[in-house]
Protein backbone atom coordinates (compact mmCIF):
# COMPACT_ATOMS: atom_id res chain seq x y z
CA UNK A 1 0.00 0.00 0.00
CA UNK A 2 1.56 3.31 -0.87
CA UNK A 3 2.42 5.72 2.04
CA UNK A 4 0.38 8.79 3.00
CA UNK A 5 1.96 12.11 2.30
CA UNK A 6 4.35 12.93 6.06
CA UNK A 7 3.81 16.12 7.15
CA UNK A 8 5.08 17.80 10.49
CA UNK A 9 2.75 17.50 13.11
CA UNK A 10 1.49 21.12 14.14
CA UNK A 11 -0.72 22.21 17.45
CA UNK A 12 -1.93 25.88 16.93
CA UNK A 13 -3.36 27.67 19.89
CA UNK A 14 -6.54 29.34 18.54
CA UNK A 15 -7.19 33.13 20.05
CA UNK A 16 -10.12 34.39 19.29
CA UNK A 17 -11.38 37.85 19.42
CA UNK A 18 -7.43 38.99 18.92
CA UNK A 19 -6.18 40.03 15.76
CA UNK A 20 -3.18 37.87 14.77
CA UNK A 21 0.07 39.41 14.44
CA UNK A 22 0.92 37.02 12.29
CA UNK A 23 -1.69 37.77 9.61
CA UNK A 24 -4.12 35.76 7.91
CA UNK A 25 -3.45 32.55 5.77
CA UNK A 26 -2.25 33.76 2.24
CA UNK A 27 -1.18 30.77 0.57
CA UNK A 28 -3.99 27.71 -0.68
CA UNK A 29 -2.08 25.91 -3.47
CA UNK A 30 1.38 25.24 -3.82
CA UNK A 31 3.18 28.03 -6.25
CA UNK A 32 5.03 25.14 -8.74
CA UNK A 33 5.83 26.47 -11.74
CA UNK A 34 6.63 30.33 -13.18
CA UNK A 35 5.58 30.54 -17.13
CA UNK A 36 5.55 26.89 -17.43
CA UNK A 37 8.91 26.19 -15.78
CA UNK A 38 8.92 24.05 -12.85
CA UNK A 39 10.13 25.64 -9.82
CA UNK A 40 11.52 22.24 -8.89
CA UNK A 41 13.11 21.43 -12.68
CA UNK A 42 15.02 25.09 -11.92
CA UNK A 43 16.23 24.42 -8.82
CA UNK A 44 17.56 20.78 -9.74
CA UNK A 45 19.01 22.73 -12.83
CA UNK A 46 20.38 25.73 -11.73
CA UNK A 47 20.25 25.57 -7.82
CA UNK A 48 19.44 27.32 -4.91
CA UNK A 49 18.95 29.75 -3.78
CA UNK A 50 18.71 30.74 -7.45
CA UNK A 51 16.70 34.12 -9.00
CA UNK A 52 13.84 33.85 -11.71
CA UNK A 53 12.71 36.63 -13.89
CA UNK A 54 9.95 36.22 -16.16
CA UNK A 55 10.32 37.83 -19.59
CA UNK A 56 6.20 37.70 -19.97
CA UNK A 57 5.62 39.64 -16.84
CA UNK A 58 7.84 42.61 -18.04
CA UNK A 59 7.00 42.62 -21.06
CA UNK A 60 3.21 42.71 -20.28
CA UNK A 61 4.03 45.12 -17.34
CA UNK A 62 5.26 47.49 -19.85
CA UNK A 63 2.87 47.63 -22.12
CA UNK A 64 0.02 47.94 -19.29
CA UNK A 65 1.91 51.10 -17.74
CA UNK A 66 2.52 52.70 -21.69
CA UNK A 67 -1.05 52.01 -22.85
CA UNK A 68 -1.86 54.06 -19.29
CA UNK A 69 0.36 57.00 -20.28
CA UNK A 70 -0.11 57.03 -23.95
CA UNK A 71 -3.92 56.71 -23.94
CA UNK A 72 -3.82 60.13 -22.04
CA UNK A 73 -1.08 62.11 -23.60
CA UNK A 74 0.85 62.52 -26.49
CA UNK A 75 4.28 62.01 -26.10
CA UNK A 76 5.51 59.66 -23.96
CA UNK A 77 8.72 57.93 -23.64
CA UNK A 78 10.06 55.38 -21.13
CA UNK A 79 13.65 55.55 -20.68
CA UNK A 80 14.34 52.63 -18.10
CA UNK A 81 16.22 53.08 -14.84
CA UNK A 82 19.41 50.53 -15.08
CA UNK A 83 19.59 50.94 -11.39
CA UNK A 84 16.49 48.95 -10.47
CA UNK A 85 18.12 45.85 -12.48
CA UNK A 86 21.14 46.62 -14.50
CA UNK A 87 21.32 42.56 -15.85
CA UNK A 88 21.74 43.21 -19.41
CA UNK A 89 19.37 41.01 -20.49
CA UNK A 90 16.39 42.34 -18.02
CA UNK A 91 17.97 45.51 -19.81
CA UNK A 92 17.50 44.59 -23.65
CA UNK A 93 14.01 43.46 -22.53
CA UNK A 94 13.21 46.67 -22.00
CA UNK A 95 15.08 48.30 -25.30
CA UNK A 96 13.01 46.02 -27.25
CA UNK A 97 10.20 47.45 -25.67
CA UNK A 98 11.47 50.88 -27.28
CA UNK A 99 12.47 52.12 -23.50
CA UNK A 100 15.82 54.18 -23.48
CA UNK A 101 18.35 54.65 -20.59
CA UNK A 102 18.26 56.38 -17.25
CA UNK A 103 22.00 55.92 -15.81
CA UNK A 104 23.27 57.12 -12.48
CA UNK A 105 27.13 56.59 -12.70
CA UNK A 106 29.82 55.77 -15.38
CA UNK A 107 29.09 52.31 -14.61
CA UNK A 108 25.70 52.19 -15.40
CA UNK A 109 26.44 54.48 -18.42
CA UNK A 110 29.15 52.41 -19.73
CA UNK A 111 26.92 49.49 -19.46
CA UNK A 112 24.21 51.11 -21.60
CA UNK A 113 26.42 52.46 -24.14
CA UNK A 114 27.69 48.27 -24.52
CA UNK A 115 23.88 47.23 -24.47
CA UNK A 116 24.37 49.18 -28.03
CA UNK A 117 21.71 52.09 -26.38
CA UNK A 118 22.37 55.42 -28.71
CA UNK A 119 24.13 58.17 -26.49
CA UNK A 120 21.41 60.65 -27.44
CA UNK A 121 18.75 57.84 -25.83
CA UNK A 122 20.76 58.06 -22.04
CA UNK A 123 19.56 60.21 -19.16
CA UNK A 124 22.26 60.80 -17.03
CA UNK A 125 20.97 61.57 -13.73
CA UNK A 126 22.39 61.57 -10.11
CA UNK A 127 25.01 63.41 -8.01
CA UNK A 128 28.09 61.57 -8.90
CA UNK A 129 29.78 62.51 -12.50
CA UNK A 130 33.14 62.39 -12.77
CA UNK A 131 34.77 64.44 -15.26
CA UNK A 132 35.67 61.52 -17.59
CA UNK A 133 31.58 60.59 -17.45
CA UNK A 134 30.68 63.92 -18.39
CA UNK A 135 33.23 64.55 -21.45
CA UNK A 136 31.96 60.84 -22.59
CA UNK A 137 28.09 61.97 -22.19
CA UNK A 138 28.71 65.68 -23.55
CA UNK A 139 30.54 64.04 -26.64
CA UNK A 140 27.74 61.05 -26.99
CA UNK A 141 24.79 64.12 -26.68
CA UNK A 142 23.45 61.94 -24.00
CA UNK A 143 20.79 64.23 -21.73
CA UNK A 144 22.67 65.39 -18.81
CA UNK A 145 20.76 66.05 -15.74
CA UNK A 146 22.40 68.48 -13.34
CA UNK A 147 21.77 67.65 -10.13
CA UNK A 148 23.95 70.12 -8.37
CA UNK A 149 25.76 73.94 -8.73
CA UNK A 150 29.21 72.18 -8.44
CA UNK A 151 28.32 69.76 -11.71
CA UNK A 152 26.69 72.90 -13.60
CA UNK A 153 30.17 75.17 -13.07
CA UNK A 154 31.94 72.16 -13.85
CA UNK A 155 29.66 71.65 -17.06
CA UNK A 156 30.40 75.47 -18.08
CA UNK A 157 34.24 74.53 -17.86
CA UNK A 158 34.22 71.80 -19.78
CA UNK A 159 32.28 73.06 -22.25
CA UNK A 160 35.22 75.67 -22.77
CA UNK A 161 37.56 72.63 -23.66
CA UNK A 162 35.55 70.84 -25.73
CA UNK A 163 33.88 73.26 -27.11
CA UNK A 164 30.75 71.41 -27.71
CA UNK A 165 26.93 72.42 -26.25
CA UNK A 166 25.49 70.25 -23.80
CA UNK A 167 21.85 68.89 -23.69
CA UNK A 168 21.15 69.62 -20.30
CA UNK A 169 18.21 69.24 -18.27
CA UNK A 170 18.23 70.27 -14.25
CA UNK A 171 17.05 67.97 -11.52
CA UNK A 172 13.90 70.00 -9.81
CA UNK A 173 12.71 69.25 -6.25
CA UNK A 174 9.56 70.05 -4.51
CA UNK A 175 7.41 70.04 -2.31
CA UNK A 176 4.51 68.08 -3.27
CA UNK A 177 2.85 67.94 0.05
CA UNK A 178 4.28 64.52 0.99
CA UNK A 179 7.24 63.34 3.47
CA UNK A 180 9.87 63.19 3.08
CA UNK A 181 10.77 65.60 1.05
CA UNK A 182 13.43 64.70 -1.45
CA UNK A 183 15.69 67.84 -1.46
CA UNK A 184 18.69 65.99 -1.34
CA UNK A 185 18.66 66.01 -5.01
CA UNK A 186 18.44 68.35 -7.42
CA UNK A 187 17.98 72.85 -6.80
CA UNK A 188 14.56 73.36 -4.81
CA UNK A 189 11.59 75.01 -6.59
CA UNK A 190 9.84 76.67 -3.67
CA UNK A 191 12.84 78.34 -2.64
CA UNK A 192 14.17 80.05 -6.11
CA UNK A 193 17.13 77.48 -6.29
CA UNK A 194 16.13 76.17 -9.59
CA UNK A 195 15.22 79.59 -10.74
CA UNK A 196 18.87 80.52 -10.37
CA UNK A 197 20.28 77.43 -12.14
CA UNK A 198 18.19 77.65 -14.98
CA UNK A 199 19.07 81.75 -15.16
CA UNK A 200 22.43 80.64 -15.04
CA UNK A 201 22.45 78.09 -17.96
CA UNK A 202 20.31 80.31 -20.13
CA UNK A 203 22.41 83.48 -19.52
CA UNK A 204 25.88 81.96 -19.71
CA UNK A 205 24.41 80.56 -23.14
CA UNK A 206 27.04 77.77 -23.24
CA UNK A 207 24.61 74.34 -23.39
CA UNK A 208 21.16 74.09 -24.13
CA UNK A 209 18.72 73.36 -22.14
CA UNK A 210 16.24 71.02 -23.62
CA UNK A 211 14.37 69.52 -19.90
CA UNK A 212 13.35 69.55 -16.60
CA UNK A 213 13.97 66.57 -13.98
CA UNK A 214 11.91 65.86 -10.56
CA UNK A 215 11.64 62.40 -8.79
CA UNK A 216 9.90 63.28 -5.62
CA UNK A 217 10.14 59.94 -3.90
CA UNK A 218 10.26 56.10 -3.92
CA UNK A 219 6.89 53.59 -3.72
CA UNK A 220 4.85 56.82 -3.64
CA UNK A 221 1.05 55.72 -2.72
CA UNK A 222 -0.41 58.82 -3.69
CA UNK A 223 -0.88 59.86 -7.21
CA UNK A 224 -2.06 63.38 -6.29
CA UNK A 225 1.84 64.08 -5.62
CA UNK A 226 2.68 63.62 -9.54
CA UNK A 227 -0.13 65.87 -10.29
CA UNK A 228 1.20 68.81 -8.00
CA UNK A 229 4.78 67.97 -8.99
CA UNK A 230 3.76 67.74 -13.11
CA UNK A 231 2.06 71.28 -12.33
CA UNK A 232 5.06 73.18 -11.14
CA UNK A 233 7.46 71.25 -13.42
CA UNK A 234 4.98 72.49 -16.76
CA UNK A 235 4.85 75.83 -15.05
CA UNK A 236 8.39 76.29 -14.83
CA UNK A 237 9.38 75.40 -18.34
CA UNK A 238 6.42 77.59 -19.67
CA UNK A 239 7.90 80.50 -17.32
CA UNK A 240 11.01 79.45 -19.60
CA UNK A 241 8.97 79.59 -22.61
CA UNK A 242 7.79 83.19 -21.94
CA UNK A 243 11.02 84.85 -19.98
CA UNK A 244 13.67 83.27 -22.62
CA UNK A 245 11.51 82.25 -25.77
CA UNK A 246 13.22 78.65 -24.78
CA UNK A 247 10.89 75.79 -25.22
CA UNK A 248 11.64 72.92 -23.15
CA UNK A 249 11.77 69.80 -25.66
CA UNK A 250 10.93 67.51 -22.45
CA UNK A 251 9.37 67.11 -18.98
CA UNK A 252 10.78 64.21 -17.12
CA UNK A 253 9.26 62.74 -14.58
CA UNK A 254 11.69 60.28 -13.03
CA UNK A 255 10.10 57.31 -11.32
CA UNK A 256 8.83 56.16 -7.59
CA UNK A 257 5.64 54.45 -8.40
CA UNK A 258 4.74 51.23 -6.40
CA UNK A 259 4.88 47.85 -6.66
CA UNK A 260 2.41 45.41 -5.66
CA UNK A 261 4.85 44.38 -2.83
CA UNK A 262 3.85 44.75 1.12
CA UNK A 263 5.73 48.20 3.26
CA UNK A 264 6.30 46.37 6.59
CA UNK A 265 3.25 47.86 8.92
CA UNK A 266 1.17 48.60 5.77
CA UNK A 267 -2.45 47.23 6.88
CA UNK A 268 -3.41 46.04 3.27
CA UNK A 269 -1.60 43.54 1.11
CA UNK A 270 0.49 45.72 -1.68
CA UNK A 271 -1.74 43.98 -4.38
CA UNK A 272 -4.95 45.63 -2.46
CA UNK A 273 -3.76 48.71 -1.55
CA UNK A 274 -1.05 50.01 -4.52
CA UNK A 275 -2.58 52.67 -7.04
CA UNK A 276 -2.70 51.68 -10.59
CA UNK A 277 -0.84 52.90 -13.47
CA UNK A 278 -3.63 54.37 -14.26
CA UNK A 279 -4.02 56.45 -11.71
CA UNK A 280 -0.51 57.19 -11.78
CA UNK A 281 -1.21 58.24 -15.12
CA UNK A 282 -3.80 60.23 -14.89
CA UNK A 283 -2.92 62.61 -12.15
CA UNK A 284 0.20 63.20 -14.36
CA UNK A 285 -0.73 63.89 -17.54
CA UNK A 286 -4.22 65.73 -16.11
CA UNK A 287 -1.92 68.31 -14.67
CA UNK A 288 0.22 68.47 -18.24
CA UNK A 289 -3.02 69.00 -20.53
CA UNK A 290 -4.06 71.61 -18.03
CA UNK A 291 -0.87 73.54 -18.13
CA UNK A 292 -0.36 76.70 -20.10
CA UNK A 293 0.82 74.60 -23.41
CA UNK A 294 -0.98 74.12 -26.64
CA UNK A 295 -2.16 71.17 -27.57
CA UNK A 296 0.78 71.92 -30.25
CA UNK A 297 3.27 72.75 -27.97
CA UNK A 298 3.24 70.03 -25.14
CA UNK A 299 6.44 69.08 -24.39
CA UNK A 300 7.58 64.99 -24.49
CA UNK A 301 6.66 63.24 -20.87
CA UNK A 302 9.50 61.05 -19.93
CA UNK A 303 9.33 58.40 -17.33
CA UNK A 304 11.85 56.57 -15.59
CA UNK A 305 9.92 53.65 -14.27
CA UNK A 306 12.07 50.75 -12.32
CA UNK A 307 10.45 49.28 -9.62
CA UNK A 308 6.79 49.07 -10.54
CA UNK A 309 7.74 47.90 -14.29
CA UNK A 310 10.58 45.33 -13.06
CA UNK A 311 9.57 43.77 -9.30
CA UNK A 312 6.81 41.38 -10.37
CA UNK A 313 8.56 39.43 -12.45
CA UNK A 314 10.80 38.56 -10.41
CA UNK A 315 11.30 35.20 -7.92
CA UNK A 316 13.89 34.22 -5.38
CA UNK A 317 13.48 30.39 -5.31
CA UNK A 318 15.00 28.81 -2.05
CA UNK A 319 15.54 25.34 0.06
CA UNK A 320 14.12 24.93 3.55
CA UNK A 321 17.81 24.25 5.87
CA UNK A 322 16.09 23.52 9.21
CA UNK A 323 13.40 24.01 11.53
CA UNK A 324 13.93 24.97 15.05
CA UNK A 325 12.02 26.02 18.15
CA UNK A 326 12.99 29.54 19.66
CA UNK A 327 12.94 30.24 23.45
CA UNK A 328 9.59 31.89 23.43
CA UNK A 329 8.02 28.93 21.77
CA UNK A 330 8.13 30.52 18.25
CA UNK A 331 8.62 28.43 15.29
CA UNK A 332 11.41 29.03 12.98
CA UNK A 333 12.48 28.34 9.53
CA UNK A 334 16.19 28.70 7.96
CA UNK A 335 16.19 29.14 4.45
CA UNK A 336 19.17 28.81 2.14
CA UNK A 337 18.31 32.89 1.14
CA UNK A 338 19.04 35.66 3.64
CA UNK A 339 19.70 39.75 3.48
CA UNK A 340 22.63 39.34 1.59
CA UNK A 341 20.62 38.30 -1.23
CA UNK A 342 17.03 39.71 0.02
CA UNK A 343 17.80 43.49 0.60
CA UNK A 344 13.82 44.44 0.27
CA UNK A 345 12.86 42.01 3.38
CA UNK A 346 14.49 45.13 5.35
CA UNK A 347 11.33 47.08 4.30
CA UNK A 348 8.93 44.40 2.78
CA UNK A 349 7.02 41.66 3.83
CA UNK A 350 7.58 39.54 1.09
CA UNK A 351 4.75 37.10 0.31
CA UNK A 352 6.36 33.23 0.11
CA UNK A 353 4.88 30.49 -1.02
CA UNK A 354 6.06 26.39 -0.81
CA UNK A 355 6.47 24.81 -3.79
CA UNK A 356 5.48 21.57 -2.81
CA UNK A 357 1.94 20.06 -1.79
CA UNK A 358 0.72 21.23 1.81
CA UNK A 359 -2.56 20.88 3.59
CA UNK A 360 -4.33 23.46 4.76
CA UNK A 361 -2.91 23.68 8.46
CA UNK A 362 -0.63 26.70 9.14
CA UNK A 363 2.12 27.68 11.66
CA UNK A 364 3.09 31.05 12.53
CA UNK A 365 6.90 31.27 11.83
CA UNK A 366 9.55 33.01 11.84
CA UNK A 367 12.02 32.72 8.31
CA UNK A 368 15.37 33.39 8.94
CA UNK A 369 18.19 33.69 6.46
CA UNK A 370 21.46 31.58 6.61
CA UNK A 371 23.64 34.02 7.60
CA UNK A 372 25.39 34.10 10.88
CA UNK A 373 24.00 37.73 11.68
CA UNK A 374 20.98 38.33 13.78
CA UNK A 375 19.76 40.79 11.23
CA UNK A 376 19.32 37.75 9.06
CA UNK A 377 14.80 38.13 9.18
CA UNK A 378 13.24 37.65 5.95
CA UNK A 379 9.66 37.73 7.42
CA UNK A 380 9.45 38.18 11.31
CA UNK A 381 6.40 36.99 11.68
CA UNK A 382 4.49 34.75 8.69
CA UNK A 383 1.46 31.73 8.85
CA UNK A 384 2.94 29.17 6.72
CA UNK A 385 2.20 25.50 6.25
CA UNK A 386 4.42 23.25 7.86
CA UNK A 387 7.24 22.48 6.05
CA UNK A 388 10.60 20.19 6.37
CA UNK A 389 14.21 20.17 5.27
CA UNK A 390 14.80 20.32 1.82
CA UNK A 391 11.23 21.75 0.84
CA UNK A 392 11.08 24.80 -1.55
CA UNK A 393 9.51 28.11 -1.65
CA UNK A 394 9.31 30.97 -3.82
CA UNK A 395 9.53 34.49 -2.57
CA UNK A 396 7.18 36.83 -4.81
CA UNK A 397 8.24 40.21 -6.41
CA UNK A 398 11.96 40.47 -5.72
CA UNK A 399 12.79 41.51 -9.67
CA UNK A 400 13.32 45.49 -8.40
CA UNK A 401 16.83 46.44 -6.53
CA UNK A 402 17.47 42.94 -5.36
CA UNK A 403 19.54 42.11 -8.11
CA UNK A 404 21.85 45.24 -7.90
CA UNK A 405 21.74 46.13 -4.31
CA UNK A 406 22.60 42.39 -3.00
CA UNK A 407 25.36 41.82 -0.96
CA UNK A 408 28.60 38.65 -1.55
CA UNK A 409 28.65 38.87 2.15
CA UNK A 410 29.26 35.39 3.95
CA UNK A 411 27.95 33.67 0.66
CA UNK A 412 28.30 34.05 -3.13
CA UNK A 413 25.90 35.50 -5.25
CA UNK A 414 23.69 32.55 -6.85
CA UNK A 415 22.37 32.06 -10.79
CA UNK A 416 20.23 34.50 -12.31
CA UNK A 417 17.57 32.61 -14.47
CA UNK A 418 15.55 34.25 -17.26
CA UNK A 419 12.42 32.37 -18.44
CA UNK A 420 11.53 33.37 -21.69
CA UNK A 421 8.40 33.98 -23.82
CA UNK A 422 8.04 30.16 -24.33
CA UNK A 423 8.74 29.39 -20.93
CA UNK A 424 12.17 28.20 -21.68
CA UNK A 425 14.91 28.77 -18.79
CA UNK A 426 18.04 31.17 -19.58
CA UNK A 427 20.80 31.71 -17.63
CA UNK A 428 21.70 35.45 -17.26
CA UNK A 429 24.01 35.60 -14.46
CA UNK A 430 26.11 33.00 -13.72
CA UNK A 431 26.86 32.26 -9.71
CA UNK A 432 30.01 33.79 -8.54
CA UNK A 433 32.84 31.18 -7.49
CA UNK A 434 36.01 31.28 -4.81
CA UNK A 435 38.32 31.67 -8.01
CA UNK A 436 36.10 34.76 -9.21
CA UNK A 437 36.22 36.25 -5.84
CA UNK A 438 39.37 35.32 -5.21
CA UNK A 439 40.70 37.11 -8.74
CA UNK A 440 39.86 40.22 -7.11
CA UNK A 441 42.20 39.87 -4.48
CA UNK A 442 46.06 40.80 -4.01
CA UNK A 443 47.95 39.18 -1.37
CA UNK A 444 51.02 41.16 -0.42
CA UNK A 445 54.19 38.68 -0.81
CA UNK A 446 55.17 39.07 2.84
CA UNK A 447 52.03 38.04 3.94
CA UNK A 448 51.55 34.82 2.11
CA UNK A 449 54.10 32.35 4.80
CA UNK A 450 52.54 31.69 8.16
CA UNK A 451 53.12 28.85 10.85
CA UNK A 452 50.37 28.03 12.98
CA UNK B 1 5.02 11.62 28.52
CA UNK B 2 0.68 11.33 28.94
CA UNK B 3 -1.96 13.77 27.85
CA UNK B 4 -3.81 15.07 30.48
CA UNK B 5 -7.03 13.74 31.18
CA UNK B 6 -9.67 16.21 31.26
CA UNK B 7 -8.34 17.31 27.73
CA UNK B 8 -11.22 16.64 25.43
CA UNK B 9 -10.17 16.48 21.58
CA UNK B 10 -12.78 16.10 18.97
CA UNK B 11 -12.61 13.98 15.56
CA UNK B 12 -11.75 16.93 13.59
CA UNK B 13 -8.42 17.79 15.93
CA UNK B 14 -10.04 20.84 17.94
CA UNK B 15 -8.42 20.48 21.50
CA UNK B 16 -9.74 21.82 24.60
CA UNK B 17 -8.19 22.55 28.09
CA UNK B 18 -10.44 23.12 30.39
CA UNK B 19 -7.83 23.86 33.24
CA UNK B 20 -6.50 26.72 31.30
CA UNK B 21 -9.54 27.49 28.98
CA UNK B 22 -7.09 27.40 26.28
CA UNK B 23 -8.06 25.67 22.77
CA UNK B 24 -5.92 24.78 19.53
CA UNK B 25 -6.34 23.07 16.17
CA UNK B 26 -3.56 20.32 15.00
CA UNK B 27 -3.33 18.56 11.91
CA UNK B 28 -4.28 14.88 11.30
CA UNK B 29 -0.83 13.37 11.87
CA UNK B 30 -1.04 15.84 15.13
CA UNK B 31 -4.35 14.12 16.09
CA UNK B 32 -3.07 10.49 15.63
CA UNK B 33 -0.12 11.00 18.00
CA UNK B 34 -1.93 12.67 20.49
CA UNK B 35 -4.70 10.33 20.73
CA UNK B 36 -1.90 7.39 20.93
CA UNK B 37 -0.48 9.24 23.71
CA UNK B 38 -4.13 9.11 25.55
CA UNK B 39 -4.56 5.91 24.95
CA UNK B 40 -0.56 5.43 26.74
CA UNK B 41 1.15 4.06 23.87
CA UNK B 42 4.99 4.81 23.78
CA UNK B 43 7.07 6.67 21.42
CA UNK B 44 8.59 3.24 19.88
CA UNK B 45 4.67 2.57 19.15
CA UNK B 46 4.02 5.53 18.24
CA UNK B 47 7.04 6.13 16.00
CA UNK B 48 6.14 2.62 13.96
CA UNK B 49 3.04 3.24 13.44
CA UNK B 50 3.27 6.51 11.50
CA UNK B 51 6.21 5.22 9.66
CA UNK B 52 4.44 2.46 8.75
CA UNK B 53 1.36 5.03 7.49
CA UNK B 54 3.54 7.98 6.27
CA UNK B 55 5.68 8.82 3.64
CA UNK B 56 9.08 9.78 6.76
CA UNK B 57 12.39 8.79 7.68
CA UNK B 58 12.94 7.68 10.94
CA UNK B 59 15.09 11.16 11.87
CA UNK B 60 12.64 13.51 10.28
CA UNK B 61 10.03 11.66 12.48
CA UNK B 62 12.30 11.82 15.70
CA UNK B 63 12.98 15.29 14.94
CA UNK B 64 9.35 16.35 14.72
CA UNK B 65 8.36 14.26 17.53
CA UNK B 66 10.38 15.81 19.75
CA UNK B 67 9.20 19.57 18.80
CA UNK B 68 5.39 18.39 19.38
CA UNK B 69 5.90 16.69 22.57
CA UNK B 70 7.47 19.54 23.99
CA UNK B 71 4.74 22.43 22.28
CA UNK B 72 2.16 19.81 24.51
CA UNK B 73 4.28 20.33 27.32
CA UNK B 74 4.45 23.89 27.30
CA UNK B 75 0.59 24.49 25.97
CA UNK B 76 -0.33 22.10 29.20
CA UNK B 77 -2.05 19.50 27.12
CA UNK B 78 0.47 17.19 28.15
CA UNK B 79 2.71 16.10 31.07
CA UNK B 80 5.47 13.98 32.07
CA UNK B 81 4.85 10.57 33.36
CA UNK B 82 5.69 9.95 36.84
Amino acid sequence: MEKLRYERPVIKKLNTGVMNKYGTRTEYTPFTNIDGAKVKDLIAEFGSPLFVMSEQTIRKTYKDAVRAFTTRYPKVQFAWSYKTHYNNAICSVFHQEGSWSEVVSGFEYNKALLNGVPGNKIIFNGPDKTDEDLILAINNESMIHIDHLDELYRIIELTEVLKKRPKVAIRVNMDTGVYPMWDRFGFNYESGQAWDAINKIILTDKMDLIGLHTHIGTFMLTPSAYAVAATKLSDLAYHIKTKFGKNITYIDMGGGFASRNTLKGSYLMGADSVPSFDEYAEAICSALLNSDYSKDELPLLILESGRSLVDDAGYLLGTVLANKRLSDGRKATIMDFGVNLLFTSFWYEHKISPAQEFSHYTEDSVIYGPLCMNIDVIRENVTLPPMKKGDNVVVHTVGAYNMTQWMQFISMRPNVVLIDMDGKPHLIRKKETLEYMNSLEETPAYLKEFKL
Amino acid sequence: MKIKKNVAISESGFIFNPTTGDSFSTNPIGLEIIRMLKDDKGKDEIRKTILTKYNADESTFEKDYYDFVMMLQNNQVAEETE
